[in-house]
């Protein structure tokens, strides 16, 4: 095998490694993995839920439960990929093998894409779930739905989402203690702007601009007219969330980058020990 | 084939005409806080001031010094996670500090703390940092038991929560962990601060055995200087962050005129040797401005 052969093997080999390692935490942490879910199906109740005192003819009460219960979905997508791409630091911080990881062979794309790709299969499973467990709660009727086309929406969006989440997830790298939490601030600013629980022509005119600088505006939209009216994926959808992603995943990795050099600078790699 | 014996999966071209290890006026500094000069005033701390020294392949050389010395400080730039402020280091020819790439399929460490994910096993944690070394799960599926029988971990407690195990066993799977990948430069940062009598003597004997069975040069930081004595070819001793000399131990003893260690380092810095002093009570972290 020539030697870029080898190379291109041994990061397959490494990303396949840290989506291994993501497996056997999940597994670890299954039951408070289950009762976070439990707080999530929890958390979106209490927002479908607010269709029911809109005083709308059925029909009506049914769409806006459906587009809330949307904005909810992806917001808990969001959150995943966000902790996870995030945290990449902190959590290797916390359990003390972040030194190990960051002096082994593996290039830092190959470990941050690895951390998002697991992120994005979980994200999903966990919104599939989320989805279809509020439904059989509330009773939402979707007969319309092209779950095919929501789906393919979630994973072209997550390929933005993931370029975005590693920008964030070097701000532990700089701030060991509160740079988690910053991440946080990021996913809920980007949701605020997107129109999570209503549309984005509600907005004042300049929230709107940010929008369409937002992924997530796209596959609110995109997911809510594919999951309440059926409707396939359009392309008005998917390029701009292309866009955001070749613009975001270079940005993002290059942002990273910069805060591991400033991090092994300054000694920051490690909180402490 | 023995896992000991095994190739590094590594690509990079170990020169065999250049030392192990070349350190030259190699420095650190970090920036930390002084209360003294006002709530937001930092000062600079030299951790490592104009170290020089060389390592040829095979050796192993123990850098004896009190916490706060700047050991770790070595270790950490010796395995890319800081980067210098100034003199340059190599490995096997590689700079340091620009071709982190190659040196990071050379080096590997074990630190004193074990540093593992605590809800996985002694397997699960030794394949996720395999992989990372490009080795596949049939390799490991090998590799892993083999390694773990090597250092004497109980093949029984393989898939036991790395937070169930005593320090002892967890250094011993930090061993495992460092010696899976095949490194050809090993540092061993305090590996074995902290353990019971037995598991530290269990640990040495390992280190003595990868030394001649593998095709390791070994650098030891530690403050053990027993330890020291009975691993290392050459001993330096790291005092604030300059190093005072490094030479095998007949010479260190003939050069001080002294019969032991302890007294060497009073001789050569006039202070008693405690391995828990530190300047100011401030450890590396601290001066590495953690908490800036």
């Amino acid at each position: 095998m020539s030697e870029y052969a080898v190379e291109f093997r041994n990061q397959f080999v490494a990303l396949a490694g840290i989506v291994e390692r993501n497996v056997y935490l999940t597994k670890r942490y299954f039951l408070w993995d289950l009762a976070f879910m439990v707080w999530t199906i929890a958390n979106t109740l209490t927002i479908v839920f607010i269709a029911r005192v809109a005083n709308l003819p059925p029909a009506q009460e049914n769409r806006l439960a459906t587009q809330l219960l949307v904005g909810a979905v992806i917001w808990a997508f969001l959150g995943i990929i966000f902790e996870f791409v995030t945290e990449t630091v902190a959590w290797e911080r916390w359990e003390g093998t972040i030194e190990y990881t960051f002096m082994a062979p593996i290039s830092r794309t190959v470990h941050l894409f690895g951390m998002a790709a697991y992120a994005v299969l979980y994200g999903m499973i966990r919104a599939t779930i989320l989805f279809f467990a509020v439904i059989a709660f509330i009773g939402i009727h979707i007969p319309n739905a092209n779950f095919g086309a929501a789906l393919a929406l979630l994973a072209i969006a997550s390929l933005s989402f993931m370029g975005i989440g590693i920008m964030t997830s070097v701000l532990p790298l700089i701030s060991p203690e509160k740079g988690a939490q910053l991440g946080f601030i990021a996913q809920g600013l980007m949701l605020v702007v997107s129109g999570v629980y209503y549309p984005v022509s509600v907005m004042p005119q300049w929230m709107q601009w940010v929008s369409k600088i937002s992924p997530a505006t796209y596959v609110l939209r995109g997911d809510r007219h594919a999951i309440v009216d059926g409707s396939g994926i359009a392309w008005a959808d998917v390029w701009p969330m292309l866009v955001i992603a070749v613009v975001a995943t270079p940005l993002g990795l290059a942002t990273f980058r910069r805060g591991e050099r400033y991090a092994k600078k300054h000694g920051k790699l490690k909180r402490s020990g | 084939m023995s896992t000991l014996a095994a190739p590094t999966s590594t690509s990079v071209p170990i020169r065999r005409d250049v030392p192990a290890v070349e350190v030259a006026d190699l420095r650190k500094t970090f920036r930390r806080r002084d209360k003294k000069a006002g709530r937001f005033a930092k000062k600079a701390w030299p951790a490592l001031n104009d170290v020089t020294f060389t390592i040829a392949r095979g050796e192993c050389v123990a850098i004896l010094g009190q916490n706060g010395s700047g050991k770790s400080t070595l270790v950490r730039l010796l395995s890319t996670l800081l980067i210098n402020d100034g003199g340059e280091a190599r490995i096997f020819g590689h700079d340091a500090f620009r071709e982190e790439k190659a040196i990071r399929k050379l080096v590997n460490r074990v630190s004193v703390e074990a540093s593992f994910f605590k809800k996985m096993s002694a397997a699960e944690n030794l394949s996720y940092a395999a992989r990372f070394y490009g080795m596949g799960p049939r390799q490991t599926k090998t590799a892993i038991p083999e390694i773990l029988e090597k250092v004497g971990f109980p093949a029984e407690r393989r898939g036991e929560a790395m937070e169930n195990l005593s320090r002892g066993m967890q250094q011993k799977v930090a061993l495992a962990r460092a010696l899976l990948t095949s490194p050809v430069l090993l540092l061993l940062d305090e590996p074995t601060t902290g353990l019971d009598p037995r598991s530290k003597l269990e640990v040495q004997d390992f280190i003595r055995q990868v030394r001649t069975e593998h095709d390791a040069t070994i650098l030891l930081c530690t403050h053990d200087m027993n330890e020291a004595e009975a691993l290392a070819d050459r001993i330096g001793l790291l005092d604030k962050g300059r190093l005072l000399f490094l030479e095998p131990v007949a010479d260190v003893k003939r050069r001080f005129g002294v019969e032991t260690l302890e007294e060497a380092f009073f001789a050569a810095t006039g202070r008693e040797f405690r391995a828990d002093e530190v300047e100011d009570e401030n450890d590396d972290d601290e001066y590495r401005e953690v908490f800036g």
